[in-house]
């Protein structure tokens, strides 16, 4: 159960309802400890928000706008479709708020080294970013099949000074990235942060990643009022770990009319086994740190996940999120790649926009509320969706996805010549 | 020896052997095998192989997709343990076999299998198998307390693991938590082969043995005998995994693997059979 005297957007780790918690080696207890007193001194501490906010404004760019996209909308059943501009980062995502915040941490802590897992390479660019802007070494894990089918991330992370390290172990993706992530931290946890790039993992990590993005809802809660004059009656985000979801969810948590919606990676269809939809094809169980809904056989063993977008592509979810579907308060839908390529190319056309295919999955559930609520007799549906990233990265993906590629081009590899 | 008798678990069979073993002045060697590698068969072969040649107390490995506490050897042969269709039931088949050596027997885990099958159908089925108990590897005392009221139900020993960076705090906690004897990471890491068995790990069993821990067993990066009789000279047991599963990763035809397993085993044997006698050194061995 919640903690009824806090409400549900100031809700506190170690436990989430019946998810979170600290399942991890008792070597890290003591940094996981640390870290939580540093990040409870720094919340309260005016210089560490000051230059929080400095950096979000000077270096990131925040705020970002939200932009009003009415002829995509025109597929949605008839809503008005809001985007929260989360791609005009710097760095090209959400991924940014969550990096520099622990940055600060990490100098706070007076640690020299951080790492990181990546899947789609934003948290790792993202990463690599923060380590060049205030001198960290940085070390990025990232599973052998993602740096294939994000290669020219992996290049921009070896730009930026990081050490790129492919994990040939297991099922080559995100989560054995985070397996090895653990390895190296349990090694060097003296000297070495990890940082985190997700709402999953050990507490206070789910708490404290929800709370560097919650600027995601509280400025776009803002937009939105300012824009319109009221709330939507719906939100809708990706969900792989479920940073940028929670991120926009948490300023209208306690808004109790706006509906929650998260987009999990549906992959090929959840009767095929091929994808990433815990709360369709999961189960509650431990992975990584945390407890939570987690794809597992009857014996417990993870079992792969499967997504185009591979930001998406994980076994489990931030623990917030179980918490949140288990209290009914928010909706886990799956979203196929096959209606995320339809949203990915609908934005493109119709808005002059390229989204992340993460994104792009929340885009496909924006098309679905629009229509359902159009179906039920709705009239005047507002809907606000989070656009997490943009698609610079994933131009390659979408040109084999599509056929656009030129039959007489000579293409070096995975479609570098792009 | 004592502590199982026909299959049967008595209660206590671990701290009991290790207590037998202080009185004949010498540490336990405690060995590590993860179940399904190359088989499940193969596993209690290699585990009898360990018992013949001097290990006193086995720790059966269940293979789990996720090992972020274990090293390159032990990952791949418990890749190669899934990939074989190694199950959870495996490992009681396998603990019923060894146990009926007449060691003790525990069950090194991660703990997401056994929350999948049930803390209290695991205790009761590892129970009757005639297993010791559990040594869990990413479940702290802080988050075990269902598992801790079903090994007191059932009589098991609750193995937690204490590292370097503990604080005198969670050294207590943890010392009272566990029973069967308390893990000490030499060194903060993975398992592995080292050159060196961590400096810290002395001071560790002493920090852990003033915290209340009873019985205090080493392990992490153990691989040679020089190394297992530094640690048998001021730990309770010594604990050795990726030196006993390394001879098993070879090409070599199976029953050679087992001869070098042996040749490895007994070493690491003299290692702890000599490391309180005489001015320490193994006699055969230089470091």
């Amino acid at each position: 159960m919640p903690d009824a005297t806090r409400s549900l957007q100031d809700q506190q780790g170690p436990y989430f309802g019946d998810f979170g918690g600290r399942f991890v080696p008792e070597a890290l207890i003591a940094a996981l400890d640390e870290l939580e007193a540093e990040y409870r001194k720094a919340v309260v501490d005016p210089t560490f928000q000051e230059e929080l906010a400095r950096l979000h404004r000077e270096y990131t760019g925040r705020p970002n706008p939200l932009t009003e996209v009415p002829r995509f909308a025109e597929h949605a059943g008839g809503a008005r479709v809001f985007l929260k501009r989360e791609d005009l980062n710097h760095t090209g995502s959400h991924k940014i708020n969550n990096v520099l915040g622990q940055a600060l941490l990490v100098k706070r802590m007076g640690k020299k080294r951080v790492i990181a897992e990546t899947g789609a390479g934003q948290h790792g660019v993202a990463t690599a970013t923060a380590a060049a802007l205030m001198d960290l070494e940085c070390v990025v894990y990232m599973g052998e099949e993602d740096t294939e089918r994000q290669a020219l991330n992996v290049a921009r992370m070896r730009l930026l000074g990081a050490t790129v390290v492919p994990v040939t172990i297991g099922s080559r993706t995100l989560k054995d990235a985070i397996n090895e992530a653990l390895r190296d931290w349990v090694a060097n946890v003296d000297t070495t942060h990890y940082l985190l790039g997700t709402v999953t993992g050990p507490h206070p990590f789910p708490e404290m990643v929800r709370d560097f993005h919650r600027i995601i809802g509280e400025e776009a809660r803002a937009q939105i009022l300012d824009r319109i004059g009221r709330l939507p009656d719906a939100l809708a985000a990706c969900v792989g770990g479920g940073s940028n979801a929670l991120g926009l969810f948490n300023a209208f948590l306690d808004d109790k009319d706006v509906a929650l919606y998260g987009f999990e990676a549906g992959g090929e269809g959840v009767p095929t086994g091929k994808h990433a939809a815990r709360f369709s094809g999961g189960a509650p169980g431990v992975l990584h740190g945390a407890r939570s809904y987690l794809m597992q056989d009857e014996d417990g063993q993870t079992l792969p996940s499967h997504s185009i977008s591979a930001g998406l592509d994980y076994p489990s979810v931030g623990p917030a999120h179980s918490w949140l579907h288990d209290l009914g308060r928010a909706t886990y839908e799956p979203v196929t790649d096959v209606e995320a390529m339809e949203a990915f190319r609908l934005l493109c056309r119709t808005e002059g926009i390229i989204p992340a295919i993460e994104s792009a999955h929340a885009l496909a559930g924006a098309l679905r509320i629009g229509r359902e609520a159009q179906a039920a007799g709705k009239e005047d549906t507002v809907i606000l969706v989070n656009l997490s990233g943009r698609g610079d990265k994933d131009v390659a993906t979408a040109a084999r996805w599509f056929d656009l590629i030129d039959a007489d081009t000579v293409v070096d590899g995975e479609g570098s010549s792009l | 020896m004592s502590g199982t008798v026909g299959g049967v678990r008595a209660p206590h069979a671990t701290s009991a052997r290790i207590d037998e073993l202080a009185a004949e002045g010498r540490a336990a060697l405690i060995g590590y095998l993860p179940v399904g590698y190359p088989s499940v068969e193969g596993t209690v072969q290699a585990a009898t192989a360990l018992v013949e040649s001097g290990v006193d107390i086995i720790e059966l490995g269940l293979p789990y997709t996720d090992p972020v506490m274990d090293g390159p050897v032990i990952q791949r042969a418990v890749e190669h343990a899934l990939a074989g269709g190694t199950r959870v039931r495996d490992v009681f088949t396998a603990v019923e076999a060894v146990a009926a050596l007449g060691v003790p027997v525990l069950v090194m885990t991660y703990w997401n299998p056994v929350l999948r099958y049930g803390v209290e159908a695991f205790a009761r089925d590892l129970a009757a198998a005639g297993g010791a108990g559990l040594i869990t590897a990413d479940l702290i005392p802080d988050e075990a307390g269902e598992w801790i009221a079903a090994a007191d139900a059932h009589g098991l020993d609750k193995v937690f693991l204490v590292a370097p960076s503990s604080t005198p705090e969670r050294l207590r906690l943890t010392a009272a938590a566990s029973r069967g004897f308390v893990y000490a990471a030499s060194t903060m890491g993975v398992t592995g082969v080292r050159a060196e068995v961590g400096s810290r790990a002395e001071e560790l069993v002493a920090a852990t043995r003033a915290a209340g821990g009873e019985h205090v067993c080493v392990g992490l990066g153990v691989s040679t005998a020089a190394q297992a009789a530094q640690v048998g000279r001021y730990a309770d047991g010594v604990i050795v995994g990726s030196a006993f599963v390394r001879p098993l990763l070879g090409d070599e035809p199976w029953e050679e693997r087992l001869e070098n397993l042996r040749t490895v085993t007994r070493d690491l044997a003299e290692g702890v059979r000599t490391a309180r006698a005489g001015d320490g050194t193994t006699g055969q061995v230089t470091a």
